[in-house]
């Protein structure tokens, strides 16, 4: 059923994830372990056509883009994973001819049937995200699932039930929990970092959200940093001269 | 956005299907039964058939075109879907309109019932294709207030000059009220777009980088996610340069005047150049039509670009 379920209810739960832009060191881990698991699990297959070809295409469900922001001193380059948001209200799921794109009532997680779809393809229309990458050699549409074939599965070990992605992100980026409990742990990370929502303007209500970068310090752990043109600017000595005309002659 | 052919060809010939139809339906209710079995027969004929391979041709690019009928399934949300039962639906009324019209002796006020049914119904058709595209936020220019009423004018247009030529074929381009919709529709056909094209030129953009990445301000793409072309890429990113753009449009509008043209022509002469002038005039509105549709995608622009290095949509 495409109509979206009533999700204003109060303690509905909104599963998603928050993305921390801060730590993102742009590792790719997430995306390759998000394929692995993908490819064999909910969406597979996961097809990639000439992989090892010159031009090498496939479906992935989680991009990791590189953006600079700022000017001179203040630029600063930043790594960007994007995949689905799991939008409370998404046109990608009402414009579904099908039934086979739709947004689950207990959890929020937007899903495609594999069985239903015709690979019409609207529905990566309607995504402002570009989350929804049509399978060429599988004729449907794929996406982000939350990994819900990880989360609930009592055959994985307890910490185990998370996205592949959080699992993998070695540098603690990407946090998974119920955006809809004011308490979770996921909720007071957005509040205490302020995180955001990506083009809000556009009213799909992402569930996923951002946090920004920290601001630039110019100390750290107390202490100051220096510039580095002044680092050894010397006492005049002989030793220091001896060294300097050699930095010289190598240089 | 990518310019499918398939999608092109099912929206053009459908649309132009779809006029025609409409057109022999109010024929029908106000002149009661076809003049000519023949006349009737054939203009029915390629009506349903334009309207079929439209429909036909729409399944070539989905990727499990045997699981096209569950795309009736979600008309309460969906415009696609709603296309699809309406354009099911049409078939019933103007199956029977086709018959009783070309049938002597058929009631006339049935026949104008099912006349009318089958002319609101195709052009309701037409409105849901529309709408399919004028529904989605994410490309601004399927957005304009013209996007559903080019649809419907192109139908009629092109549905009103196959008309003309059906007739004149049959030895009818004389009559006035025929050549005079056919002559209007294509002037509002041409007006219709001229105003839309201009009115897309001048959409100030509202979406930045900074706002689809919340980073705010000045944004730079600095590395891409990928190696080669993505799906996002191909099916989203599609630009075509803008010069290429003046020049096709120029296409378009030097066919409908060729067309308007040639139907004046016809209308006037009604020997035997009528028809070979209609014919033509069928061919230079059918190209004008299919670059008019291709233009329509070619050259929206998706909100998804900001994050593949476009600064504002
Ligand atoms: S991010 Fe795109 S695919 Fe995911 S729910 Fe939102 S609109 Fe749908
Ligand atoms: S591609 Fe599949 S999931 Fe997407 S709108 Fe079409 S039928 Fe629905």
């Amino acid at each position: 059923m495409t109509t979206l379920p009533d999700t204003t209810k109060p303690g509905q739960k909104k599963l998603g994830l928050v993305i921390d832009l801060d730590t993102c060191v742009g590792c790719q881990a997430c995306a390759v372990s998000c394929k692995e698991w993908n490819t064999q699990g909910y969406s597979a297959p996961l097809t990639d056509l000439e992989p090892y070809g010159p031009d090498p295409a496939g479906a992935w469900l989680n991009r990791i883009h590189g953006y600079e922001t700022g000017e001179g001193d203040n630029a600063r380059g930043l790594h960007f994973p994007r995949s689905c948001l799991h939008c409370e209200t998404p046109a990608c799921v009402t414009v579904c001819p099908t039934g086979a794109s739709y947004k689950r009532e207990e959890d929020g997680i937007v899903l495609v049937n594999p069985d239903t779809c015709i690979g019409c393809k609207l529905c990566s229309w309607a995504c402002p995200y570009g989350a929804r990458e049509y399978d060429q050699d599988d004729g449907v549409m794929k996406k982000c699932t939350l990994c819900v074939d990880r989360i609930y599965n009592e055959n994985l070990e307890p910490e185990d039930r998370q996205p592949a992605c959080v699992r993998a992100c070695p540098t603690g980026a990407r946090h998974f929990g119920d955006l809809g409990d004011e308490n979770s742990d996921v909720s007071k990370l957005v509040k205490a970092r302020g995180g955001f929502d990506l083009l809000p303007q556009m009213d799909y209500k992402p569930v996923n959200k951002y946090l920004p970068p920290r601001p630039r310090r110019d100390t750290a752990g107390g202490v100051k940093s220096t510039p580095l043109e002044t680092v050894g600017k010397g006492d005049g000595s002989l030793a220091e001269r001896v060294f300097s005309w050699i930095d010289e002659v190598l240089s | 956005m990518h310019p499918a052919y398939s999608v092109i060809l099912f929206t053009t010939a459908s649309g132009a299907g779809y006029g025609l139809l409409a057109l022999l339906g109010l024929t029908g209710a106000s002149h009661g039964s076809a003049s000519d079995f023949w006349f009737g027969a054939v203009s029915m004929l390629v009506a349903l058939g334009l309207i079929t391979a439209g429909l036909l041709s729409s399944t070539f690019h989905l990727g499990h075109p045997e699981r096209a009928w569950r795309a009736f399934s979600q008309w309460r949300s969906s415009w696609l879907s709603r296309e699809g039962v309406l354009a099911v639906a049409t078939y019933v009324p103007a199956c029977l309109f086709g018959l009783l019209w070309v049938l002597p002796g058929s009631n006339e006020t049935l026949l104008a019932v099912l006349g009318i049914i089958t002319a609101i119904l195709a052009m309701v058709t037409v409105i849901c294709t529309a709408m399919i595209y004028a529904s989605l936020a994410t490309i601004r220019a399927w957005r304009h207030w013209l996007v559903v009423p080019v649809y419907v004018i192109f139908s009629i247009a092109t549905g009103a000059v196959l008309l003309f030529a059906l007739a004149s074929v049959f030895g009818r381009s004389g009559i006035p009220a025929l050549g005079v919709i056919t002559i209007v529709a294509l002037v509002l056909a041409g007006i219709a777009k001229l105003v839309y094209w201009i009115g897309i030129d001048n959409m100030k953009p509202i979406y930045t980088m900074g706002d689809a990445t919340g980073l705010g301000g000045d944004v730079r793409q600095w590395e891409l996610p990928h190696t080669s072309e993505n799906y996002i890429q191909s099916e989203m990113g599609f630009r075509v340069a803008r010069k290429h753009a003046r020049k096709l449009r120029m296409i378009v509008g030097a066919c409908l005047l060729a067309a308007l043209v040639l139907v004046w022509a016809a209308f006037g002469f009604e020997g035997d150049a009528a028809p070979v002038f209609a014919v033509l005039a069928v061919l230079l509105v059918s190209v004008a039509a299919v670059v008019e549709r291709w233009l329509f995608f070619a050259q929206a622009r998706h909100v998804v670009s900001l994050f593949y290095g476009e600064q504002s949509v």
